[in-house]
């Protein structure tokens, strides 16, 4: 991924800044730009994840793309935070452990390198919150 | 409106072709297709050529283009060729975008093609995972594996499925592969074959994927009451539906129900008039086996939660009340992922005029086809008839 590529999403990928749609209540994240649900009469203003959550499924990832190579098998999930949005998110704990209703909460971590001399990637993970 | 009907389809074997380029496997479907219809160049008045990412896996783009060229019809005859892209559903896009052609009364004589040559690249794990969310799912570690396990997971826990009920998709594809001689596995194998290899992403393994794959398919299309210049076995095109989706799994209310499938599936019942019982057989996406559970499903074949007691029973066989991927599906006949969606119309068309072979399903009048794009936010669905 180029530099300008992640880094316009550092807010979000750091500190889970994603958005909110005052005209209905709808939170997004990932951060929307429009509501679709009230879509031109929407108004959208950023809002911040306690980055607590739950795991609704997941999978044990064995053959991974080269990005994650290093890290297989790793747990994938697609957590429910409490304000109600969903991500899709390594969970950080031994495969066997992940189940479907698992407390989670949001920690900051590298994510990947771009080879040795590379831009290092950070951005948020999951890992147990019982 | 004019009704459109089928007058030529064309395949390529499927598989690693090693010795054969993106266009050479484009022509060969495309002659074949050709002298199928039994069309002159100067008869035909546009192309629509579905791939999904022959920028990525073989670095050409433009390749509308060059397969009209290679095919004859570019630099004479200066047809106009376009290229449609939707993931893993662009072959069935580009066959929608043909019958608009024909329908609209735009054009007379169209060809559609769908191809992808994957085995020229390294990462094709990567270049897949482009189908999903890359700034949200792929990069956060999403496979496309991955994303259908979290189906399969989101499945199991809902409704309870059997290791072997999911298994039995892919025993059951090879089982009509194996009838099928353009099909990338020509062989039989057992629910322990899948159940003992490898985890690709829990609970994936590697037989309930489709393989990476070389191929082309084509198909020529012409208005119905011009058909029989053609053909005796002109196929009509009864409905042809599209619908969508968000892009990521996240974002849907249920991640085990295919909403585009719902809703392209009572689209294209409602436009043939047709009712589930009058479909003889159909062809759905099984990119996994537990796409081809939720495609049964969600097309409203079978109730929710009971596609893999329907497979297990041998319903869905060769023999079966409802015969599914006959062809041997992604699984068994190869997934060249541009070239599927054509390859499911090649299939209906060999089974409506009773050409199958030893995978026909008798007295065949009535087919359907289920081509998903990504994990479902896109969804092309065609029905076809005997005229
Ligand atoms: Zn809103």
């Amino acid at each position: 991924m180029t530099v300008a590529r992640f880094w316009r999403e550092i807010p979000q990928r750091y500190n889970l800044v994603g958005t909110k749609c005052e005209t209905c209540g709808a939170v997004f994240f990932p951060p929307r730009t429009l509501c679709p649900h009230c879509r031109r009469d929407g108004k959208i203003v950023p809002c911040k994840f306690s980055g607590k959550g739950k795991v609704m499924t997941y999978s044990v990832i064995h053959s991974a793309s080269d990005q994650y190579f290093d890290l297989k098998p790793y747990v994938l999930a697609i957590i429910e935070l409490e304000e109600g949005t969903r991500v899709t998110s390594h969970v950080i704990c031994e495969p066997d452990d992940v189940y479907i209703g698992m407390p989670v909460k949001s920690v900051f971590r590298v994510l990947d390198c771009d080879g040795p001399d590379g831009v290092i990637h950070y951005g948020t993970k999951f890992t147990s919150d019982v | 409106m004019r009704d459109v009907a089928i007058i030529g389809a064309g395949i390529t074997k499927f598989g690693e072709r090693w010795s054969t380029s993106f266009r050479d496997l484009c022509t060969e479907a495309g002659i074949a297709a050709i002298e199928d219809a039994n069309v002159a160049g100067e008869q035909i008045d546009a192309m629509f050529v579905g791939s999904m990412s022959a920028g990525r896996f073989v670095g050409q783009e433009h390749v509308g283009a060059l397969v009209a060229d290679y095919v004859g019809l570019g630099g004479e005859l200066h047809i106009p060729a376009t290229r449609v892209e939707a993931a893993c559903a662009s072959g069935g896009l580009a066959f929608r975008q043909a019958v608009a052609a024909v329908s609209s009364g735009m054009s007379e004589v169209v060809v559609a093609a769908g191809a992808e040559k994957m085995t020229d690249v390294g990462d094709s794990t990567d270049v897949l995972a482009g189908a999903a969310d890359r700034e949200w799912e792929s990069f956060a570690g999403a496979t496309f594996p991955g994303l259908y396990a979290m189906i399969a997971c989101d499945y199991i826990h809902k409704y309870g499925l059997t290791r072997e009920q999911l298994a039995q998709v892919a025993v059951k594809n090879h089982y009509h592969g194996a009838r099928n001689p353009y099909a990338q596995f020509q062989n039989e194998i057992t629910q322990s074959t899948v159940m003992n290899s490898t985890l690709v992403a829990s609970p994936l393994r590697l037989f309930d994927c489709s393989p990476v794959s070389d191929g082309a398919a084509v198909v020529v299309i012409c208005p119905l009451e011009r058909a029989h210049e053609f053909t005796d076995t002109p196929i009509k095109v009864l409905a042809s539906a599209q619908a969508g989706d968000t892009i990521a799994l996240h974002d849907r209310p249920d991640f085990s129900t295919m909403g585009a499938t719902v809703a392209a599936g009572n689209s294209a019942f409602r436009q043939a008039k047709l009712q589930r019982k009058d479909i003889d057989f159909v062809e759905v996406h099984d990119c996994f086996t537990i796409a081809e559970l939720c495609a049964i499903e969600d097309l409203g074949f079978v109730p929710k939660g009971t596609a893999g007691k329907f497979t297990e029973e041998g319903e869905t066989q060769l023999g079966g009340k409802l015969p599914v991927n006959t062809s041997g599906g992604l699984k068994s006949c190869g997934h060249p992922v541009g070239a599927t969606g054509i390859k499911q119309i090649w299939e209906v068309v060999q089974q409506l005029r009773g050409e199958a072979g030893k995978r026909q399903v008798e007295g065949a009048e009535i087919g359907m086809t289920q081509n998903v794009g990504g994990t479902g936010a896109t969804v092309v669905s065609h029905i076809f008839g005997r005229v």
